[in-house]
């Protein structure tokens, strides 16, 4: 907002020739500190992902197409996409509520709920899961009381879901607090003067200065829900076409020696990750630009 | 709409930013809330709009009770000390925000929207601007974008914070002059924060002057700079010069001369202080009677149109300043270490027991 954002920054690069700047190191470093950095991405990231396409194309386009066929393999994918369609919305709800929480409101407690949204973070996924067999598993606090009456949540769909949603909070609600916390409450307050209600407020001042920011942390959020293996595997119990996402069928079906298969299946998680850094690159390029990128409305339009 | 604050109080923690507040604020009138940083003057404004509820006291908009209402239903216009105008809207959207968050049943119809919104573009000169967003404005744009969004909502009172303050001296000029005659044009009740005591002297019809969560002193602008309450008052309205002394039944006894202070009587022989402002120093080559202090000149200035003269008292290290015509310097002919007369009209004596008070 303020008014040196539009000065332009001034002309330094004037007299600087091209390769000769008493800032800039000799050719020869910039060149191995370029090479290893390429090297390095390309060993640890590009060749495995050349790998799990060429391993899932090994027998051909057709054997590719029967492993995702598969019966088993089409239930994981399924369990998968209602994971996430179950645990990205709530995780969306939280993280708008944590993140308007704490950037508007003064209240007690307000320091250890930003702490504890990074707890899933900086836990081992495989302890995430085992909180929940902990509590709902048959020998857990809740446990019996859930066998009498015939609930079943550890090694069924609803612990999966619980697990997955664990592991994935952090993702909208830290980068809205973040985002918040950055633009502060005037413009809230202003709309508020000008007789704006709750909601009115949110919708038409805080959300739009957000949006970008929640398609953020949606597509990680939606990447970790599909891809999460520990935790999930620990609440599981890998009953093949019931209690299998794709991650866990990769697992079996390598563990199988049925190596075509497994990395088939694997290149839907590859694929997916590449879509995610794709609109997430995207979506850092909107974050940045300084305001909408978009024709101006008229007025009686919107 | 008149205002009435009685005995507001607010904390923030241990911090006392008002501290038993009463305030009159009469209807139609412009004014300043004048005081150092620091000294509750936005939440004095926050507290008036509602953005802030006062620990203790009471607000009366027009002699009703308008303490716990929302702010949303006070119904004033507030100019942010930043704007804060929404970036995502453009200055037509910006300005037309209040009128189409009303409830349907008091909302003008689109086309008496869009009408009432270009006059106040128009009014503040922003038509070429109305598909812009905030970003791409100046400053002194933004500014008006905020006044006007303010103004679209027909508040009949507005609460102005600081609304010149990240202009260029120039900008603020014209911009405090077009403000008074807008205020003069709507017919509103308007209060503004400034830490400038030009701009309050200039364009107010009542300054009130704050420190450290008090008042220190209401009046119109002739008022306290003329007499005024305390040396707080005194210093904080420009430049003063200090003499120290005593005063004693009436009469105070500053760096060898003698003068009349009436209003210390009953005063018997006590630590006092004379506050005379620059241009209040008359300077002479020779002495008039038992009113004039020698003095040297250390250095002269010239600074527009008047020229500032640095003086020493008898080997006194501390400067006094005086102002003068450019006519009268050149007729004086000073030059620096070169003796002179310095000659004291309208002093305000303090007491020390004031001065601490
Ligand atoms: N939300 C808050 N929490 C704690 N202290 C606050 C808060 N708001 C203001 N204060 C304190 O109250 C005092 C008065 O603040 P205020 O903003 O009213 O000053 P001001 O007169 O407007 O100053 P300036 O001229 O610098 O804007 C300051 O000391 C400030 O630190
Ligand atoms: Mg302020």
């Amino acid at each position: 907002m303020s008014a040196m954002e539009t000065v332009a920054s001034p002309a330094i690069s004037v007299q600087e020739q091209p390769g000769r700047n008493a800032l800039s190191e000799p050719a020869m470093i910039r060149w191995l500190l370029t090479g290893v950095a390429l090297l390095f991405l390309g060993f640890f990231l590009f060749l495995p992902l050349l790998a799990v396409f060429g391993q899932a194309l090994e027998k051909g386009f057709s054997a590719y197409l029967a492993a995702i066929r598969e019966p088993d393999c089409r239930a994981a994918i399924r369990l998968t996409l209602l994971v996430a369609a179950i645990s990205v919305p709530l995780n969306l709800v939280f993280g708008v509520a944590a993140g308007w929480a704490v950037t508007k409101f003064r209240f007690p407690g307000k320091n250890l709920l930003v702490t504890l949204i990074d707890l899933p973070f900086s836990v081992s996924p495989i302890i995430s899961g085992l909180i929940y067999v902990l509590v709902f598993g048959l020998q857990g606090w809740l446990g019996p009381w859930l066998y009498e009456h015939d609930i079943k949540i550890i090694f069924a769909v609803p612990g999966i879901i619980l697990a997955t949603i664990f592991v994935t909070f952090p993702f909208v609600a830290r980068e809205l607090i973040a985002l918040m916390q950055a633009q502060g409450s005037d413009e809230e307050e202003a709309a508020m003067v000008l007789g704006a209600n709750g909601f009115q407020i949110f919708w038409r001042v805080t959300f739009p200065n957000i949006r970008w920011g929640i398609i953020y942390g949606v597509i990680l959020c939606n990447a970790r829900a599909m891809g999460e293996f520990g935790a999930v595997s620990v609440v599981s119990g890998h009953i093949r076409g019931m209690t299998n996402t794709i991650p866990l069928h990769v697992e079996i079906l390598y563990n199988e020696y049925n190596f075509a298969a497994a990395f088939a299946v694997a290149s839907l998680l590859a694929l997916l990750a590449l879509a995610t850094l794709a609109v997430k690159s995207l979506v850092e390029w909107k974050m940045r630009s300084p305001r909408p990128v978009r024709k101006p409305a008229q007025c009686a339009s919107t | 709409m008149r205002i009435d604050l009685e005995k507001i109080s607010k904390r923030f923690g241990d911090f006392h930013a008002l501290n038993d507040i009463s305030l009159n604020i009469p209807s139609g009138g412009l004014t300043a809330l004048l005081g150092p940083s620091g000294s509750g003057k936005t939440t004095l404004l926050r507290v008036i709009a509602g953005l802030e509820s006062p620990d203790s006291g009471r607000i009366l908009f027009d002699g009703e009770d308008t303490t716990s209402s929302h702010v949303s239903e006070r119904r004033v216009g507030f100019v942010f000390q930043h704007y804060a105008l929404f970036r995502h809207m453009t200055v037509i959207e910006n300005v037309a925000f209040g009128l189409r968050v009303r409830p349907r049943k008091d909302r003008p119809s689109k086309k008496e929207i869009l009408e009432r919104v270009n006059d106040l573009l128009h009014l503040l000169q922003l038509e070429n601007f109305s598909d812009r967003y905030p970003a791409q404005l100046s400053g002194g744009q933004r500014q008006r974008v905020a006044l006007a969004r303010a103004l679209a909502v027909e508040p009949q009172v507005m609460l102005l914070d600081e609304p010149f303050g990240a202009l260029d001296a120039k900008i603020r000029l014209e911009l405090r002059r077009w403000l008074r005659r807008l205020h003069d044009k709507i017919n509103l009740t308007s209060i503004f924060v400034t830490h400038d005591q030009e701009e309050a002297l200039e364009v107010a019809d009542i300054v009130v002057i704050t420190n450290e969560g008090r008042i220190e002193q209401v009046g119109t602008p002739e008022q306290v700079y003329e007499s005024p309450a305390n040396p707080f008052v005194m210093d904080f309205l420009g430049h003063v010069n200090l003499f120290r002394g005593r005063v004693h039944s009436g009469l105070a006894y500053l760096e060898g001369i003698e003068l009349p202070a009436p209003e210390h009587h009953a005063a018997e022989d006590v630590p006092a202080v004379g506050y005379v402002r620059p241009h209040d120093l008359v300077l002479e080559r020779k002495a008039t009677g038992s009113g004039s202090i020698r003095a040297t000149v250390e250095r002269t200035q010239i600074v527009g149109s008047v020229v500032r003269v640095s003086l020493t008292i008898n080997g006194n290290h501390e400067i006094i300043e005086a102002e003068l015509s450019r006519d009268l310097f050149q007729k004086l002919a000073l030059e620096k270490g070169e003796r002179v007369y310095v000659r004291p009209r309208n002093v305000r004596v303090f007491a020390d027991d004031d001065i601490q008070a």
